[in-house]
């Protein structure tokens, strides 16, 4: 599969189709991009896991931490990789020894391993690389306008007003002519120099 | 469902707007307010820690700006923009992003006579210093880079010359510099040029022309084509550096490929401080609804009035790259097939004083220092919007004393000719 740019279908069935998700990776710290995706993504209604084998006996908004994937109590459906991608193939790998298997690995925002997306893949599960899901959700909800953002999504219903922990409608209608397919391209050409 | 493909014309309609969820109104709404209420003390510090998504003071972001702001960046193929209070400002605010005092941009010369005064003068007090190209001649650009460039600066059709720029020559010029190609896009529109599509990084307009229409609100826009890496080196510290403004969050990593439009946001719009009134944002978005039926007539009729000045005895010379026969006409048809926009200069056999003549002779066209509205425009440069450079300077940038500049409208375009012809007879 190509992992250098996504359908909005395929991202949306993903952000549609999961509800357990574990962070690994997830920092207490209020400033790092993992804190603020962990406490939206909880806010959209997610249940959210943190993974940090150094912060365990604390928690992130009220979820405590957990050393590692094998220790969550409950089936996860993504694991959302907030690594550098160094350490991305260890991490499908101890994903891939959970029952039941996650549906889906999410690589963060500057994060790609396309030998650690390959064995998930084989494996049947879906991958994601390089995204942020919030960023994302946020645009495909297209929550994220506010900041001037191309969500590259239409839609021309009246949208309910959002609530703390409420899940936004994702369904909106996706536009190829306001395609950022420069940037893209642009993504492409830095891991070919990489 | 599959995935139809908007096009260009529905995207000036609909991108970045939605029924407003409180009450239904179809317009976008005009959101006068300074402010908006925080749901509690921790949405508060989420908002200004920039850890969720709202709106917090209209000098940061407003809910009418952005969907300007959207609605452009879908038309432009960027990844997302920022509106603020006019093109000057967009200039002012990208830049801040990219030079610290002691660093070079590089600029064709061919550029509107308020861009080359504020590089010139506003910005050396900066410590940003220009570094002049020829837009014609691509090995300038190429001798002017050093390892204080920071940014090349051009207009895809310029201001008042109508010459066109090889977006794609700039860019490979940009790349193998490692820096940012900034595109002003003013006098296109992405109706005739998409300047992301040819290699540039950062789109600017000054909306208060074509993008708006109709002469009736200033504003600007910066367009993130989310293409340049800024943390390859550590050339940009606003965007590859923990910022002490917000708790050391660094941009890129946060925001990914639409980086430069937040930190213009959140670094430059909130600190410098030239804010978008909502209701002009309310006013280019309606002028933009319109943009590709506005913009074709504007080419159309520009053209057949290019073609009848090339016929009249008392010209000299059409400057209009939609012409035949014009040095640019090979680069019009490359990068603005549709048409060359509708601002051109020409000259008449009779010098200086038959430009001056001809101006107040003329009945329909309005005198003044503005393009891109629905009425059909006139100036003479040399004395007006060009008038603080040299002569030299002036014939460089399109302007010598014997040119007079028009901006054609949306009127008839018999019209537009005969008030012409009764003037050239004048
Ligand atoms: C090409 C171009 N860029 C920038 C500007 C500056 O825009 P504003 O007047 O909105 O500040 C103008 C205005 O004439 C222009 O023509």
């Amino acid at each position: 599969m190509n992992h250098d740019t996504y359908d909005d279908d395929y991202i949306r069935g993903i952000l549609n189709g999961v509800k357990t998700i574990a962070m690994v990776g997830a920092s207490p710290v209020n400033v790092r991009p993992s804190y603020f995706a962990f406490k939206y993504l909880a806010q959209r209604g997610y249940d959210m896991i943190p993974v940090n084998p150094g912060q365990v006996g604390k928690s992130l908004v009220g979820k405590p931490f957990v050393a590692s994937l094998r220790d969550i109590d409950r089936p996860v459906d993504m694991v959302d990789i907030f690594r550098n991608a160094d350490a991305a193939l260890a991490l499908v790998e101890e994903a891939l020894s959970l029952t039941p298997l996650p549906k889906v690995i999410w690589m963060q925002l500057g994060v790609r391993n396309d030998k650690a997306a390959a064995m998930a893949e084989a494996a049947g599960l879906k991958v994601v690389m390089n995204r942020c899901p919030k960023i994302e959700y946020g645009r495909l909800s297209s929550e994220i306008s506010w900041m001037g953002v191309n969500s590259r999504t239409l839609s021309a219903k009246r949208a309910p007003i959002p609530t703390q922990g409420m899940r936004l409608s994702l369904n909106r209608v996706s536009v190829g002519g306001g395609g950022t397919g420069a940037a893209d391209r642009a993504a492409q050409d830095k891991k070919d120099s990489a | 469902m599959t995935d139809r493909l908007p096009g260009f014309a529905t995207l000036a309609i609909h991108a970045g707007a939605q029924p407003d969820p409180t009450t239904g109104a179809r317009a976008t709404p005009i959101y006068q307010t300074t402010s908006f209420v925080f749901n509690d003390a921790d949405h508060a510090a989420s908002l200004f820690g920039l850890q969720a998504f709202g709106n917090i003071y209209t000098r940061i972001g407003n809910p009418t700006n952005a969907v300007l702001e959207e609605r452009v960046a879908a038309l432009e193929g960027g990844t997302a923009a920022l509106a603020v209070a006019s093109g000057h400002a967009a200039q002012v605010v990208a830049l801040q992003m990219l030079l610290r005092p002691g660093d070079e941009f590089i600029a064709a010369r061919q550029l509107y006579g308020g861009s080359i005064n504020q590089f010139t003068h506003a910005f050396k007090s900066f410590g940003w210093n220009v570094v002049w190209a020829d837009g014609d001649d691509i090995s300038t650009f190429e001798q002017a880079v050093s390892p204080r460039t920071k940014a090349i600066f051009i207009e895809s059709l310029a201001n008042p010359g109508g010459s066109v720029t090889d977006i794609e020559a700039v860019s490979a010029v940009a790349r193998k510099a490692g820096v940012p190609l900034i595109v002003d896009n003013t006098l296109a529109t992405p109706y005739l040029i998409r300047p992301i599509d040819h290699g540039a990084d950062i789109v600017l307009h000054s909306a208060t022309k074509f993008l708006g229409g109709h002469g009736n609100s200033i504003a600007g826009i910066i367009v993130d084509a989310g293409t340049f890496d800024w943390s390859r080196d550590n050339k940009y510290p606003m965007l590859s550096e923990p910022r002490p403004e917000y708790h050391g969050i660094k941009l890129q990593e946060t925001f990914g490929n639409f980086a430069f439009a937040i930190a213009c946001r959140v670094l430059g719009l909130r600190d410098l401080g030239p804010a978008l009134s909502p209701f002009n944002a309310f006013m280019i978005l309606t002028g933009i609804e319109t943009l590709p039926l506005r913009m074709q007539r504007h080419c159309d009729n520009a053209r057949a009035v290019a073609e009848w000045l090339s016929a009249h005895p008392a010209v000299a010379a059409v400057n209009y790259a939609g012409l035949a026969g014009n040095r640019y006409n090979n680069l019009a048809r490359k990068y603005a097939p549709k048409g060359a926009g509708a601002v051109f200069t020409f000259s008449l056999k009779g010098g200086y004083d038959a430009g001056v003549s001809l101006v107040s002779n003329l009945k329909l066209f309005s005198h003044l220092a503005n393009i891109g509205d629905t009425r059909s425009l006139v100036i003479h440069p040399a004395s007006t919007t060009h008038s603080q450079l040299d002569d030299a300077a002036k014939t460089k940038a399109g302007a010598g004393p014997d040119i007079v500049r028009v901006s054609i409208g949306l009127e008839d375009k018999d019209d537009i000719i005969a008030d012409l012809d009764q003037a050239l007879q004048g």
